[in-house]
C-alpha cells in the first residue's frame, strides 16, 4: 500500500496570480463558486461556471493533468450518480430495455449532475492546489474571527488544525513503518475478507495511537516551553492584507454568483 | 545573590507519588549555581536525576524543596513564567515533537509570536535565528523533508528567537545519526562561543561533554563531580562507578598507566592524547 501517494490538501508552490489572491479571498471565492454551482440549472449559466473555472485553471498554471491525478478517487461516484440519475429522471423515454428506460431529462439531468460534481472538486483543488495549509487555516482563523463573540474557540480549532496538517506525513510515516514492522512478524494486512483486514489493522492501529498520544503530549511541553499560552496577546509574523486585486476578485465572484441566480430565474 | 549567575539552584529537591504509592527521591538537594555565558554539561547515567533538573529550569516542573532560580526569578512565582521561559529556552530529545508548523519559518515565528513581537520584528528575528544555525536556505521547506539534524537545528532556532539568555538542551543529540550529531553540537558551540548564549547541555555521551567548559557529573540524584572536563575524567574509578565511561583516549591512557607507565590522565582530544603517547614512546 502506497501511503505516501495520499494528495490530502496538496500544495504545489508557485507564484501565479491565483498563487497570490488574499487565501481569504480565496476561501471565500470557492465558497461562493460552489453556491453559484448549485444554483446554476441550465446550459447559459453552466457555460459561464465552466468558463469561469477554466480561466482560473489557466491563471493557476496548475497542469490539467494533475488536477485529473486528484480526481481518481471519485470516478466510482461520479459513475453512480451518472447511472442514477441516467436513469430514474422521469420522462418521456427514447430507449428502454426491461425496466430500464433512459429519457432525454435522464441524459441533461446525468450530463448536469456529472459536471457539477467535476467542477466542484476542481475548484476545491484549486483552492488547496495554490493556498499553503498554513494560509488555509489562517484565513479560516480570520474570516470566523467574529464567531470568537459567541464563544467558539476559534484560535484553538485554527490551531488544532495546522498541528493536523504539521502531523499527517509523520503519522503516515510511522504507520509505514509499523506495517513494515509487523509484516516483517508475519502480519497479514491484504488478504481476507472485510472482517478480517479489519481485524488486522489492530495490531497497526494501537501502536499507532500509542505512539500519537505520546507525542502530542511532549508537544505540548515543547509548545509550554515556547511560551504558548493561548490566543491572547499572540501576533503573527506574516499579517494578511487584503489588495484591491483580492477586493475585485471577490466583488467579481459575488456578481456571478447573484447573476447566474438570476439567469436561473429566467430560465436560461 | 551574585548577578553573574543564570541559573542558581539552592537545595533543590524534587519527588513525586507513583500509582503504586512509592515517593522516589529524584533531586535530593541539589546546590548548583551557572555563570552567564559558560557551556555547561551535564552528565548522568539514565535515572540520575539530570533530566528532571532540567526541566526546572524551564519551571515545567516545580521543586518540592529548596528553590530554583533563573535570571534572578523564583520559578515558583507564576506571574514570572512567561519571562523565565524567554530567559531559559528550551530543546529536546526528539526534534519531529517540538516542531509546530508544517513550514520551517513559521515555525521559528511560533515563539516570538507567543509573546506578542510586533510582526516586523518577528520576521528580523526569524532570519537571524535561521542564519545563527545555518538553517537560512530552509527558511521555506517544510520540516518533514528535512534530516534529523537539520530539523534539530530548526528547534534550536524556534527557542533562539526568543533571544533567550540561556539554552537547555536536554539530549538534544539522542535520536540524530553521527553526521546530525555532528552537526548539532557544531551549532550548540557556536551559539555559547560566538554569541555568547549560556548553554546547559544535558547529555550521556562523554565525548560531547568533553567539549564543555564545565562539566557537572549526577548520580541518584546528587551532584557528585563538579569541574571543567579535564578534572573531571582523572577520577576513573569514581565515574565508572556510576555507570558512566570516560572518554576512549582518557580510558586508553588510564589503562597505560595501570600498567605502571607514566602518562597524564588530561588528554582528552585525539591530538593531546596522540602528543602524550608520541611523548611516552620518545621517552622509553
Amino acid at each position: 500500500m502506497a501511503l505516501r501517494d495520499i494528495t490530502l490538501g496538496q500544495y504545489f508552490p508557485g507564484n501565479s496570480p491565483i498563487h497570490r489572491l488574499d487565501p481569504r479571498a480565496k476561501l471565500v471565492l470557492t465558497t461562493l463558486y460552489i453556491v453559484a454551482l448549485f444554483l446554476a440549472d441550465f446550459l447559459v449559466s453552466y457555460g459561464i461556471m465552466v468558463v469561469l473555472l477554466a480561466v482560473a485553471i489557466a491563471l493557476s498554471r496548475i497542469s490539467l493533468k494533475s488536477i485529473l491525478r486528484g480526481m481518481k478517487p471519485v470516478v466510482f461516484i461520479l459513475v453512480i450518480t451518472g447511472i442514477l440519475n441516467l436513469f430514474y429522471t422521469p420522462g418521456d423515454p427514447i430507449w428502454s430495455w426491461g425496466f430500464l428506460k433512459i429519457s432525454v431529462e435522464g441524459l441533461w439531468s446525468a450530463f448536469f449532475m456529472v459536471i457539477r460534481i467535476l467542477m466542484l472538486i476542481t475548484c476545491t483543488f484549486l483552492l488547496t492546489y495554490t493556498t499553503s495549509p498554513i494560509q488555509l487555516t489562517d484565513a479560516i482563523e480570520r474570516l470566523l474571527n467574529p464567531l470568537k463573540a459567541i464563544r467558539v474557540p476559534i484560535h484553538e480549532l485554527a490551531m488544532m488544525m495546522s498541528i493536523a496538517l504539521r502531523f499527517i506525513p509523520l503519522l503516515i510515516e510511522e504507520t509505514d513503518k509499523i506495517m513494515s514492522a509487523q509484516r516483517a512478524r508475519g502480519a497479514d494486512f491484504d488478504t481476507g475478507g472485510l472482517r478480517q483486514k479489519a481485524k488486522a489493522l489492530v495490531p497497526l492501529l494501537v501502536p499507532l495511537f500509542i505512539s500519537a498520544f505520546r507525542r502530542a503530549d511532549e508537544l505540548a511541553v515543547a509548545m509550554e516551553c515556547r511560551c504558548y499560552h493561548g490566543g491572547e496577546g499572540r501576533t503573527r509574523m506574516k499579517v494578511l492584507r487584503y489588495r484591491a486585486a483580492d477586493r475585485a476578485v471577490m466583488a467579481l465572484g459575488l456578481l456571478v454568483c447573484v447573476g447566474v441566480g438570476v439567469l436561473g430565474h429566467f430560465g436560461l | 545573590m551574585k548577578p553573574e549567575a543564570i541559573i542558581r539552584a539552592e537545595q533543590l529537591t524534587f519527588s513525586y507519588t507513583d500509582e503504586s504509592g512509592v515517593t522516589p527521591i529524584v533531586l535530593d538537594g541539589v546546590d548548583l549555581e551557572i555563570r552567564e555565558g559558560s557551556f555547561v554539561a551535564i552528565l548522568g547515567h539514565n535515572g540520575s536525576g539530570k533530566s528532571t533538573f532540567a526541566k526546572h529550569m524551564n519551571a515545567i516542573l516545580l521543586p518540592t524543596g529548596g528553590t530554583m532560580w533563573v535570571g534572578g526569578m523564583d520559578t515558583r512565582n507564576d506571574d514570572d513564567l512567561l519571562d523565565i521561559r524567554r530567559t531559559a529556552g528550551m530543546v529536546f530529545q526528539n526534534p519531529d515533537n517540538q516542531i509546530v508548523a508544517s513550514v520551517v519559518e513559521e515555525d521559528v515565528a511560533f515563539a516570538p509570536e507567543n509573546l506578542g513581537v510586533p510582526p516586523e520584528e518577528i520576521r528580523q528575528r526569524v532570519d537571524e535565528a535561521l542564519e545563527m544555525v545555518g538553517m537560512k536556505e530552509f527558511a521555506l521547506h517544510a520540516p518533514h523533508l528535512l534530516s534529523g539534524g537539520q530539523k534539530q537545528r530548526v528547534a534550536i532556532a524556534g527557542v533562539i528567537a526568543m533571544r533567550p539568555r540561556c539554552i537547555v538542551m536536554d539530549e538534544p543529540t539522542a535520536m540524530l545519526d553521527p553526521v546530525g550529531r555532528k552537526e548539532v553540537m557544531r551549532t550548540i558551540r557556536d551559539l555559547n562561543r560566538r554569541y555568547g548564549i549560556t548553554v546547559i547541555l544535558i547529555t550521556h555521551h562523554m565525548d560531547e561533554a568533553a567539549q564543555a567548559d564545565r562539566l557537572v557529573v549526577m548520580s541518584k540524584g546528587h551532584v557528585i563531580a563538579d569541574g571543567t572536563p579535564k578534572e573531571v575524567f582523572q577520577d576513573v574509578e569514581g565515574l565508572r562507578a556510576v555507570g558512566l565511561a570516560v572518554p576512549e583516549t582518557v580510558s586508553l591512557l588510564w589503562e597505560l598507566r595501570q600498567a605502571g607507565l607514566e602518562v597524564p590522565l588530561d588528554a582528552i582530544s585525539d591530538e593531546e592524547c596522540a602528543q602524550a603517547l608520541a611523548k611516552l614512546l620518545h621517552v622509553s
